[in-house]
């Protein structure tokens, strides 16, 4: 069983960092912030999901992405989307410090499957309308919460802190799915890099476009915030003049040593799509 | 029921061809016209998970997915079947990179104006946590997929059973335009196991079938809209169905685009009172779908 953890203020603290706003809105739940602010010569929108212990579905108060968490993601995203319709598509900047998605019965039944999936629904849609679409790793990204906030980007961009990580299941959970030891886990990440957490590991797999160095994630100063914007600018630039899909990710000197199988399979694949 | 009706009843049931108990392959041929399935990176082309063997397990020469093309009433089709009995339908890096980049490839025929229909036959338990962040890293690559494909070809998914659809793969589930279950299949984010480990047994028993089966089992999904078809487990009923939902064409507005229907019905939810399976049927009764 999970024990009470102390809740992550990452989210809400690069929220800040960034717009000098809470990003509370009316209607939303709390731990769905939302704040327009300049970015460069043109607004942008930073949306982040932080904790909040008195969140009314109990499962969802430690910073996961539950059922409503999820929904009001994809209402605020495609909020953006139809506010950009005759316009400027502006940039979506995706906060990301999520523990997990909400682990219920009553999540299960109300559809936090679904709730998760209109999220990504959301961020893709906003993508492939033009949005730059940036997820800013800031804490954990954590499986399912990853997937439905931040993982849909155009690119993803991570503070290099402890802190900052990237699984498809939390340590304890994964150890015990897997009949190992947290310890063994730890040393089996070090020799294979998808098993590893932390984000100097996730790093090696190409999937990211910048690792952000030197900064401090949990007390930022002007130089620090300075350094993140101007990170943010370039990965909105370079996804302004790149394709609307993913295939970044897999464009990196990275991704061609560690996800070779990946790139090789879409190789052949192409080969073989036609019949001869 | 009468004892005509009985008999024949038990007549049709005794000439039902199970889904279930076919393998991927079988399965994506049954779903295809007759004679015009054909297998995309098959066993000999060898393209196995190169992580596995690094934790001594046998890799399959497939990775656990069987992808083919063909047609399905004369139309250019996909379907992209999972292979349940190997590592749990898990999404490795090769098996999820098989099913991203066959989506990516229809998409391509889509802009092109060649359109190809897409068949997603999902058993899986997610992410395969051998293989970890690559799993999850490909996943996100499906969603995007299905997301982009969606604006021109219904993509359509089935659930049959056994292993059911979860993880990050039930996202991908929940973005398809339409869904066919059977009764055996269940749906949801997290598996009963994992809930019980992280949420503890009195959040729920995972070993009590029925409960499981009365939150996420398919009868309890159509039942209140979550998915669209409801199928006894014959493999030419499905069949059937997948093709009528082609030919019912893009839905008005996918369900997880359903933002305000979705959040109306939560704000109506009291976390604080009890709710199960029947409950939520009254609550959810008759759900709008186009």
């Amino acid at each position: 069983m999970s024990t009470q953890t102390e809740l992550s203020a990452r989210g809400i603290t690069w929220l800040r960092a960034l717009t000098a706003q809470d990003g509370v809105l009316q209607g939303t739940p709390a731990t769905v912030r939302v704040a327009e602010a300049a970015l460069g010569d043109e607004p942008a929108s930073f949306i982040a999901v932080v904790p909040d212990p008195h969140n009314r579905f109990p499962r969802a108060r430690n910073g996961e992405v539950g059922l409503e968490e999820g929904w009001a993601l994809a209402r605020q995203v495609r909020k953006i989307i139809a506010a950009g319709k005759d316009g400027a598509r502006r940039p979506i900047i995706a906060l990301v410090d999520v523990s997990s998605q909400a682990y219920g019965r009553r999540e299960e039944l109300l559809g936090v499957h679904l709730a998760c999936a209109a999220a990504a629904d959301a961020y893709a849609s906003a993508r492939l309308a033009g949005h730059p679409v940036i997820a800013l790793l800031v804490g954990k990204a954590m499986s399912g919460a990853f997937l439905a906030h931040g993982y849909q980007a155009n690119r993803l961009l991570a503070l290099d802190s402890p802190e900052v990580m990237v699984h498809a299941m939390g340590k304890q959970a994964a150890a015990r799915v897997t009949r190992r030891s947290v310890a063994d886990l730890e040393k089996l990440g070090e020799r294979i890099a998808p098993m590893a957490y932390d984000i100097r590991a996730y790093a090696k797999l190409g999937l990211l476009h910048q690792l952000i160095e030197g900064v401090d994630a949990d007390a930022p100063g002007t130089a620090d915030v300075q350094r993140v914007r101007e990170a943010l600018l370039a990965a909105i630039a370079d996804t302004r003049s790149g394709a609307r899909d993913l295939s970044s990710r897999l464009a990196s000197p990275e991704a061609h040593a560690t996800r070779a199988a990946s790139i090789e399979v879409r190789r052949r694949l192409a080969e073989q799509w036609d019949a001869a | 029921m009468s004892a005509v009706a009985a008999v024949r009843e038990h007549r049709q049931f005794l000439g039902r061809t199970s889904f279930i108990e076919m393998g991927a392959r079988e399965r994506a041929r049954a779903i295809l016209d007759a004679g015009s399935f054909r297998e995309l990176l098959g066993p000999f082309d060898r393209l196995k998970s190169p992580w596995l063997p690094l934790q001594g397990i046998v890799a399959q020469s497939d990775d656990g997915v069987v992808l083919a093309r063909g047609t399905l009433d004369g139309r250019p089709a996909l379907v992209a079947a999972i292979e349940s009995i190997y590592q749990g339908g898990s999404m490795g890096e090769v098996s999820g990179a098989k099913i991203a980049g066959a989506l990516e490839l229809a998409l391509r025929d889509c802009e092109q104006g060649k359109p190809v229909l897409p068949v997603l036959l999902l058993e899986t338990g997610g992410v395969r946590l051998q293989e970890a962040n690559l799993g999850l890293a490909v996943i996100a690559e499906i969603h995007a997929a299905i997301v982009a494909l969606r604006r021109h070809v219904p993509v359509i998914g089935v659930i049959s059973g056994m292993v059911g659809c979860f993880g990050g793969m039930s996202l991908a589930a929940a973005l398809c335009s339409r869904l066919i279950v059977t009764r055996q299949a269940r749906l949801g984010m997290n598996g009963p196991e994992v809930i019980e480990q992280e949420a503890g047994i009195a959040e729920l028993d995972a070993s009590d079938r029925a409960l499981v089966w009365s939150l996420i089992g398919g009868e309890q999904r159509y039942a209140v809209g979550l998915v669209d078809e409801l199928l006894e487990d014959d493999a030419v009923a499905i069949a059937a169905s997948v093709r009528t939902a082609f030919a019912q064409g893009l839905p008005r507005q996918e369900r997880s685009a359903q933002v305000d229907l979705y959040l109306e019905r939560l704000a109506a939810i009291d976390p604080q009172r009890p709710l199960d399976g029947p409950g939520l049927r009254a609550l959810w009764h008759g759900a709008a779908r186009s």
